[in-house]
């Protein structure tokens, strides 16, 4: 479903990513995670093209990302994503958050698209705030929408730019139990995240990167118990310890 | 003080025969009002274009931007009102020079073309801090969504860019307001330009300047209000002021 | 369009439009954004003194002269001054004061009202514990204010400072209408002695623009200076 193939990028002369390649296959969760700095949010972001690159090649559902002539914006209506600071949209109340790409990107009806987000807030457990406005909800509440907001694209894979790391600890829980039931449903998600309680739980596998490489990308349990590199068993340590 | 007040002037009729000093007065507060509110149209409407060209990746639009706001942000307003009157006709083909030469109200289109484009200059400035101060994940979020990027500008960050500029924006209202009266020069009958009369006919310098200036200050006040009713009627819930309330599950 | 355009009417006024005109401008400026600050630094002190005998008559004349157009307050101060003028030496008629003169009253107390908001932001940018620390150390508001508040609200302030006398150095073009010859007031005269507005008119644009243009690159500069410092 999603392949990146030798992708590299530099800002000016700084290298971000050196030559990353990956697979995601339908309906597969991949989680991947590093120290700060890895380029691991740069790298997802290259995935849907909101982050140019200068080499390799990425594909997803046999569409290239790289290439000049592919439609953008069509390609992202396909591809969810998640980011850390939720970014809904201030001055849009909850169901208009939901309905505006629906609408204008989709063509679909005010009608449809108000129950398809209905039923939405409805999964994510935020039924009663459909009225309520971004500035009125919490963390927790803000970044539940916002996956109900990329849900309602009816999207083929999702990705998530460190969906907890913004929240206070009592709200994370609330947020992985729906990116949990959403794996279990099949969907096929690229995690970025230090949660490793949830990779654990649903990742079928872990990708590692430091410093703007992908160090291993291995099966979950294989990553956890015998981790090859020494720098994955450094940082396995050091993040395992709470 | 050798001066002879007389307040009473301002219900003498004026040597024009038919209004009173105080008509006249009102006459050019009107024309003070059109002539602004006319100028600000432009301005908003070039400077949310120049202002959002100067945020796009393109560079020569963000180039050409930047340009535009320099030119008409170093040559002082009465200069540029020069150039749109007395300059413009005489470099254009020598019919439209004339035709313009000899339009009625020709001062009046000059001032509104003038005092525009100056304040979009500066109208682009705030429009483009209001764009930049909103974090780039607005954007992204609503590209990564699917729209396009003029589908971004138009339905995610400028409704907010427009409410955060609120009050910077009302400032340069009120400044197109004042700058209309640089239009005297080239002979726009204004506010300033009918108190300056009413002095120059009367001699009653103090009252006739003491009328305007308060007439000034009530324009002030009533556009600070009425934009403070703006404000609240822009509002978006839960975003500036009390903190979110507890959430209900 | 430019067929006929006569650059020697340019050449032969640059002695007057430079010698008598900009002198005028550049001198005016320089007064005026002096005398400004100076009184605009009093005004903002007297607003945040926090006592109302002081801070309504300042925060009213401050609000006053932003309310109304320069040009009517040109017209004013030409009227004005003379009575003033009389008021103070008690002499028996108003007295005549020059164009200059006029001018620079009217620029100074005009534009003071825009530098005391300019360093009313200064002085409350400078952080609460550094007033505390002076007065800690036993100082008066005086020295508190002369050697460690005021020093550092103008540091902060300069490029703001500095672009609103950009903007002074253009307004100074309105003494136009009292037909003072200022550098505008020059170029329009010989605009229409000799016939020549488009030359005359052209080069004055070109002119204000290199200098504020000029002068606003240097604050940018001072800017990413200052933000280097810190």
């Amino acid at each position: 479903m999603i392949t990146l193939s030798h992708v590299s990028k530099w800002y000016q002369t700084f290298q971000v990513l050196k030559d990353c390649s990956t697979e995601i296959a339908k309906g597969e969760v991949v989680v991947v995670c590093g120290p700060s700095g890895s380029g691991k949010s740069t790298l997802i972001k290259c995935v849907n093209g909101l982050e140019p690159f200068q080499q390799g090649t990425i594909t997803v559902a046999e569409t290239s990302v790289g290439d000049r002539r592919t439609n953008l914006p069509k390609l992202r209506a396909r591809i969810g994503m998640v980011f850390q600071h939720f970014e809904l949209f201030p001055h849009l109340s909850v169901m208009r958050n939901l309905v505006l790409a629906q609408i204008k990107v989709l063509g679909r009806s005010n009608e449809e698209s108000e129950q398809r987000g209905m039923r939405l807030l409805n999964r994510v457990g935020l039924r009663e705030h459909a009225s309520k406005f971004p500035g009125q909800l919490s963390g927790g509440q803000q970044q539940r929408v916002a996956i109900a907001r990329a849900l309602a694209m009816d999207p083929i894979a999702m990705l998530f730019d460190e969906p907890t790391s913004a929240l206070d600890p009592e709200m994370i829980n609330e947020v992985l139990d729906v990116m949990v039931a959403l794996a279990k449903d099949g969907m096929t998600m690229m995690v970025v995240t230090h949660e490793m309680g949830f990779a654990r739980k649903v990742a079928h596998r872990v990708v590692f990167m430091d410093e703007g490489r992908i160090i291993e990308d291995a099966p979950t349990a294989d990553f956890f118990d015998k981790p090859r590199s020494d720098r994955a068993q450094t940082f396995l340590s050091k993040i395992l310890q709470h | 003080m050798n001066y002879n007040w007389n307040w009473g002037i301002f219900f003498q009729t004026s040597p024009d025969g038919v209004h009173t000093y105080l008509e006249t007065l009102l006459l050019g507060t009107g024309w003070t009002l059109a002539t602004a509110l006319a100028a600000w149209c432009l301005a908003l409407t070039f400077g949310s274009l120049v202002g959002v060209a100067r945020t796009t990746p393109y560079p020569w639009l963000a180039r050409f931007g930047q340009a535009y706001v320099e030119l008409f942000r170093n040559i002082p307003l009465l200069v540029q009102m020069f150039l749109w009157y007395f300059v413009l006709p005489e470099v254009l083909p020598v019919h439209v020079g004339d035709w313009l030469k000899q339009l009625p109200d020709a001062s009046f289109y000059t001032a509104v073309v003038a005092l525009g484009f100056y304040t979009s200059a500066r109208v682009a400035e705030q429009v483009r801090a209001g764009i930049l101060s909103l974090a780039r994940g607005q954007q992204m979020a609503a590209l990564a969504l699917g729209l396009t990027q003029p589908q971004s500008y138009l339905y995610v960050l400028l409704p907010m860019a427009y409410r955060i500029i609120l009050p910077p924006l009302t400032s340069e209202f009120l400044n197109c307001i004042k700058n209309s009266s640089v239009a005297l020069t080239i002979g726009l009958m204004e506010l300033t330009a009918r108190a300056r009369a009413m002095q120059e006919m009367s001699f009653q310098v103090f009252e006739a300047f003491t009328a305007a200036t308060v007439i000034y200050i009530v324009i002030n006040i009533a556009v600070t209000y009425g934009m403070r009713w703006i404000e609240r009627y822009a509002a978006v819930p839960g975003l500036l002021g009390a903190p979110p309330p507890v959430a209900t599950h | 369009m430019f067929s006929n355009f006569d650059f020697d009417v340019i050449i032969r006024s640059l002695p007057y439009l430079f010698y008598d005109g900009m002198t005028f401008t550049l001198t005016l400026t320089a007064l005026a954004t002096i005398g400004g600050i100076i009184f605009g630094t009093l005004l903002a002190l007297m607003r945040l003194s926090g006592l109302a005998p002081l801070s309504l008559p300042a925060a009213g004349y401050v609000n006053l002269m932003r309310s109304v157009p320069l040009v009517l307050m040109i017209f004013w101060f030409y009227f004005l001054v003379p009575f003033i003028g009389q008021w103070i030496t008690g002499a028996s008629r108003p007295i005549q004061v020059g164009a200059f003169m006029s001018s620079l009253v009217t620029f100074t107390l005009f534009e003071a009202a825009y530098f005391s908001e300019i360093m009313r932001a200064g002085i409350q940018s400078v952080a609460r514990g550094q007033v505390g620390a002076a007065q800690a150390l036993g100082m008066t508001y005086v020295q508190t204010m002369s050697y460690i508040v005021l020093p550092q609200a103008f540091r902060n302030m300069m490029p703001v400072l500095l672009t609103q006398t950009i903007i002074l150095f253009q307004d100074t073009s309105l003494v136009y209408v009292l037909s003072i010859t200022d550098f505008l007031g020059a170029a329009s005269k010989i605009a229409q002695r000799d016939g020549r507005l488009v030359e005359m008119y052209l080069f004055a644009a070109v002119v204000y623009f290199i200098i504020s243009f000029a002068a606003s690159l240097l604050v940018r500069r001072l800017q990413s200076r200052i933000a280097i410092i810190r």
